[in-house]
């Protein structure tokens, strides 16, 4: 179930060209004396298709890796590919835009498209998480889990292969978490993407990962790689998700201590 | 064929759940009853203006100063309601408006140029920002023996000392309002792929919107202030406007028409102050920024 972490980014390569990979990433903030190393080395594939959970504690620099696969930030050394494919991200915030309607908001990824073929689209993206009434209504209009849904349906529309998470739950309540990883689950098998999913809360990363990453703090670097071989649909209160949970959190645990010495 | 049936129902429970959740979720908006709402702003209205009439009639019978001097509210009310039957007044009020209304447009011309110019290009701001608001604190009053020698006394020395006053006021609404535009936006505009123009056009200008409105409504101050400052100060024959009836009813020390004069005044700067307020709680109900606590 676990792989020791220099045989990393090698046990799937009898698959297709994987659809992220990150080959010794690394970033450093700042210069000189109060330089802080984010992550070091970091090498990492999720294949196509492939739901990948990047866990760890506060530090741990999850989320700066995926502002580097996003292109939000560039890497201070190392490569990332990702063969052009669109990539599209959600945030712990839904970062809907308070001027536009929620339709607006998904028009606003679609707008290559002519008028009519994007209110269509926005439509049935709508329909997909469940707020088909809800077009007209405004952000401020919706409840937290809502508004996640929107931004959900806004990195659909861009039609991208690849979805980047940075903890897109993490300030639901746990029942419309739990609801929403149902959605997404459904969503990511319907659509085939590659998910990059970022969170603390080891029992998420169980329930929805492939794989689940764990990195260490300070710098991040990646200390174990699960595979969950579990059957899907899984439930987060199942006894399953919790023994694998309990191991990784062992695991993290001991990770976290370390930094207390 | 019964495992597709359970996926189904499983399915439609969620969806179920869903719906559910959404329906307890969503705030339930209490409906205003627009004639009480209505009335509690215009008591209050009417308290302060009873209390102000009360005080003004007070200093006058305490007779301080002489009625010539300083009529009181019944007299300066009659003379007021005589002159709304005037030509004359209305040519007044026609030509400050005017005026008003102009200075303003150009003011805003100027303060989105300067604004998008200083807000966009780092050389400009570390060269002009401290300035802009440097001129902002600059009494409006201050500029007009320069606009004089400039323009002679001429309606373009009014005009130019009307967008000095009010530029800068716009110009910095605009710079606020870029710099703070909320930086999760701006990363997810990132990732929607907005760039340049499009980032501007879609995400940091409708963003600056609140910020922008607020200088307008301050830039405006700036304006009305300048244009009855030079209006007192610059007198066109043949021109009748306010800020020139206010000086000659001084000179013929005609007390009533001065106080009335004053009070149109008073009323067109709270009518636009009304139409900004009124634009900007539009702005916020719709941005979803008028939810108050408790």
């Amino acid at each position: 179930m676990t792989a020791p972490t220099q045989e990393l980014g090698h046990g799937r390569t009898e698959g297709p060209a994987p659809a992220v990979r990150l080959d010794a990433v690394s970033k450093v903030y700042g210069r000189g004396a109060t330089s802080l190393l984010a992550l070091d080395q970091v090498s990492l594939n999720a294949a196509q298709g492939e739901f990948v959970c990047l866990l760890g504690a506060s530090g741990c620099g999850k989320s700066t890796m995926l502002n580097l696969v996003a292109g939000l930030d560039r890497p201070t050394a190392g490569t990332i590919e990702t063969g052009g494919k669109q990539i599209a991200m959600m945030f712990q915030e839904p970062a809907l835009f308070p001027w536009l309607t929620v339709t607006g908001n998904i028009e606003l990824a679609l707008r290559k498209l002519d008028r009519k073929k994007r209110k269509e689209r926005a439509a049935e993206l709508l329909d997909v998480v469940h707020l088909g009434g809800f077009a007209k209504k405004r952000p401020h209009e919706l409840s937290g889990g809502m508004r996640q849904r929107v931004a959900l349906a806004r990195a659909l529309a861009q039609e991208a292969d690849i979805l980047l998470m940075d903890e897109p739950f993490g300030a639901l309540d746990a029942m419309t978490r739990d609801l929403l990883h149902d959605e997404l689950e459904r969503i990511w098998r319907e659509r085939n993407l590659t998910i990059l999913f970022v969170t603390h809360n080891v029992r998420e990363a169980v329930r929805l990962g492939d794989r689940v990453v764990l990195l260490s703090s300070r710098p991040g670097t990646v200390i174990e790689d699960y595979t969950v071989d579990l059957e899907r649909p899984r439930r987060t209160e199942s006894p399953e998700v919790a023994k694998l949970a309990g191991e990784i959190t062992v695991r993290l645990k001991e990770e976290v201590s370390r930094h207390g010495r | 064929m019964a495992a597709e049936t359970a996926v189904d129902t499983a399915e439609e429970k969620v969806n179920a759940q869903i719906a559910g959740l959404d329906a307890l979720e969503i705030q339930v908006k209490a409906k205003r009853n627009l004639p009480a709402a209505l009335w509690g702003r215009v008591w209050p209205m009417f308290l302060a203006i009873s209390i102000v009439l009360a005080i003004w009639e007070a200093v006058v019978l305490a007779e301080f100063w002489p009625e010539y001097v300083f009529a009181g509210p019944v007299t300066a009310l009659g003379e007021l309601g005589a002159r709304l039957g005037e030509a004359e007044f209305w040519h007044a009020v026609a030509t400050t408006m005017r005026r008003a209304v102009s200075g303003f447009l150009l003011a805003i011309l100027v303060g989105v140029a300067v604004g998008a110019a200083v807000s966009r290009i780092k050389l400009l701001r570390a060269a002009f920002g401290s300035l802009i608001t440097g001129l902002q604190t600059m009494p409006s009053i201050a500029w007009f023996p320069l606009a004089i020698l400039l323009f002679g006394l001429t309606e373009n020395a009014i005009t130019f000392v009307v967008v000095l006053g009010a530029a800068p006021s716009i110009a910095n609404g605009l710079i606020t309002g870029v710099d703070y535009t909320p930086p999760i936006l701006l990363r997810a505009g990132h990732v929607l792929g907005l760039r340049r123009l499009s980032l501007y056009r879609h995400l940091i200008l409708p963003a600056s919107l609140p910020s922008f409105l607020a200088g307008l409504k301050q830039g405006w101050a700036f304006a009305w202030r300048s244009l009855m400052a030079g209006e007192i100060l610059v007198i066109i024959a043949n021109q009748p406007s306010l800020g020139e009836q206010l000086h000659f009813a001084r000179e013929l020390a005609d007390s009533a028409r001065l106080l009335a004069t004053m009070i149109v005044i008073l009323l067109i700067g709270i009518v636009v102050d009304v139409l900004f307020g009124a634009a900007d709680n539009a702005l916020r109900r719709r941005w979803g920024l008028d939810q108050r606590i408790g």
